[in-house]
């Protein structure tokens, strides 16, 4: 090491890593475009299954407007998948085959078709043309829907990403619960009081499950909380406990203004973007430094 | 009916790399670009051309296995005590020869403790492990990527979309996506080579026979038998990677002989296909869209 003429500068390698390089390479998927295509496809599906309920309810304006945004989300969270492709022209590629071993084969499948009914019921509900084809069409859209706002949890889950592939177990409920408080968010903001009781309610179960799925994200996973907890992921994180905490107070009451309402939804669809990048940054996280990888490997097979 | 789901004829082929007999000269890597036409391209986590920088990783240049790197020449340089050196002093040679950095050989030096530490290189040239249980080929949603005839993992380049999924899949951070071109590359393990009854190139250069090619059951015993060879020489930290078929991957089908725990290599200690707990996830996924459907009929059903 310290022969003359050679600088001695050579880091010799230490037991635990190669140079401190990573094992597992970084999600080679981009900023914003998937952050936002798994928050989009959340409120999408949760919009759909919404406004499919609400129509025999009788609630026109909460059914129209789950529709349009059910249509408006999936076709943007498409978009946002397509050009995340590095040959989006190929995009149809993921439709030449079904395959349930890949989650994106999957999700491509309930995104293709859900976005196409979506859109052929917010047509027919904007024109009022074609009643019972749109009608029909909502309905299957919102049996979707509830896919629509899991499957990208089990998307992140089945990689070799530690922070992802581990938190199989509560990135579903995470996932769900936000589309939930989002979905609700974009009612708040739109729809007059009359309809702003069972947002709020749906809203609060989607607040309540997400923050307990996030807490056991920060504590129960071993080395690998760490990621949920510091950093960029845990700034989100943080917000989003915040931000989802105070649309809840926003809106308990039951008696809430308009303004009132609009800074809840504003929150609850802040909140549901900061979950998606903060989830995404934990993986990214947890790719970077080799401990994520080595040391709970090394306590699986006995030796710490 | 082979573990990988083929009943033909053709026997599994792979490589058993022996590192103990790696000399480091990267010829694998050289014939791996020339064959195959691989660019020098970007290395894992630079933009910097691979191949053509200075990492200051020992002799290491290239950094990892990525879209442009299908063999990769580990360099690892550790500091041991010249006493627990297995090196029997072949040549006492004079304590003032040059040190050229070479593996230690002689009497250690008198007196200076620091003098008579010595330096052990390890040098092993990576590559695709061709798992068993493949995860890159289980999450590719177009089918670009297959499972030959020969029981190896390859990309189809008309296939392949760019979605970019198998690149966090894979446990060993193997494959990559190439900057400008979009799509996923990786070790063919020279398919093209094969069915013309050739080496694959790597092999065919490898001037110490460390890498080894042929039938997975006969390369099995044979790097068995080398590995007690080893052991009865003294050399007791040699361990096979990845020849155990009932390890995470199902066994791979280019496995190695090491020197030193996976990790000192860059080579996660117990890597799992991702895809073993699908089933489990998807489960997950499905009791969290039955939550949102139980929230939206509670939410809607209630009192205005």
């Amino acid at each position: 090491m310290s022969a003359e003429g050679r600088p001695d500068r050579t880091p010799v390698t230490t037991n635990d890593s190669y140079y401190g390089l990573p094992i597992v390479k970084e999600p080679a998927w981009q900023q914003p475009d998937v952050p936002l295509y798994l928050f989009l496809g959340g409120v999408a599906g949760v919009s759909a299954s919404m406004a499919a309920l609400a129509r025999p309810l009788g609630r026109d304006a909460l059914a129209k407007l789950g529709t349009v945004t059910a249509a408006t989300g999936s076709v943007a969270s498409l978009g946002a998948l397509i050009h995340d492709l590095g040959r989006p022209a190929r995009f149809l590629y993921m439709l030449r085959v079904f395959k349930p071993t890949s989650p994106l084969s999957v999700g491509s499948w309930i995104l293709a078709p859900f976005s196409a009914l979506a859109s052929m019921s917010a047509t027919s509900v904007l024109t009022g043309k074609f009643r019972t084809v749109g009608a029909l069409a909502g309905a299957v859209a919102g049996i979707l829907g509830p896919a629509m706002s899991t499957y990208t949890a089990v998307l992140l889950a089945d990689t070799a990403t530690p922070a992802w592939h581990e938190a199989y177990r509560e990135l579903p409920v995470v996932f769900a619960g936000s589309a939930m408080t989002s979905a609700a968010g974009v009612a708040l903001i739109a729809l007059p009081k009359r309809d702003s009781a069972p947002v709020s309610r749906l809203a609060a179960v989607g607040a309540t499950a997400e923050l307990a799925a996030a807490h056991r994200l920060r504590t129960r996973l071993g080395i690998i909380s760490e990621t949920y907890r510091v950093g960029r992921a845990g700034s989100l994180l943080k917000a989003v406990e915040v931000l989802t905490g105070a649309g809840v107070a926003l809106t308990a009451t039951g008696r809430t203004s308009r303004i009132a309402r609009a800074l809840a939804g504003g929150a609850y669809l802040a909140a549901g973007l900061c979950t998606r990048f903060g989830v995404y940054a934990a993986g990214v996280a947890s790719t970077r430094d080799p401990k994520y990888v080595v040391e709970p490997q090394r306590e699986r097979r006995g030796r710490v | 009916m082979t573990s990988t789901g083929y009943s033909s004829p053709q026997a599994r082929m792979g490589f058993f790399t022996d590192t103990s007999v790696c000399i480091g000269c990267k010829a694998c890597e050289v014939a791996c670009k020339e064959w195959n036409a691989v660019p020098a391209g970007d290395g894992p986590g630079t933009d910097a051309a691979a191949g053509m920088d200075l990492l200051g990783m020992s002799y290491d240049n290239t950094g990892g296995l990525d879209a442009n790197t299908w063999r990769h020449v580990a360099f690892i340089e550790q500091h041991v005590p010249a006493a627990a050196e297995p090196s029997a002093p072949v040549q006492a040679g004079p304590a003032t020869a040059e040190d050229l950095g070479m593996p230690t050989v002689g009497a250690p030096r008198q007196g200076d403790a620091q003098e008579n530490a010595g330096v052990r290189w390890l040098m092993s040239s990576d590559v695709c492990k061709h798992c068993t249980h493949a995860a890159c080929l289980d999450v590719c949603p177009t089918g670009a990527l297959f499972r030959t005839e020969f029981d190896t993992v390859v990309v189809q380049e008309d296939i392949c979309n760019g979605c970019g999924y198998c690149v966090p899949a894979c446990p060993y951070g193997v494959i990559g996506k190439r900057e400008g071109d979009g799509r996923a590359f990786k070790c063919t393990l020279c398919y093209d080579r094969l069915g013309s009854g050739l080496q694959p190139a790597c092999a065919t250069a490898c001037p110490t026979e460390s890498i080894q090619y042929g039938e997975l059951d006969e390369l099995r015993a044979r790097a068995e038998a080398r590995r007690r060879e080893l052991h009865d020489a003294g050399v007791t930290e040699a361990r096979l990677y990845g020849e155990d078929p009932d390890d995470g991957v199902g066994g791979d089908g280019a496995f190695f002989l090491l020197l030193d725990e996976p990790e000192v290599y860059g080579l996660p200690p117990d890597p799992v296909v991702t895809t073993r707990d699908l089933p489990a996830m998807w489960r997950m996924a499905a009791l969290s869209a039955a939550g949102v459907v139980a929230a939206l009929v509670g939410s809607l059903l209630g009192r205005r």
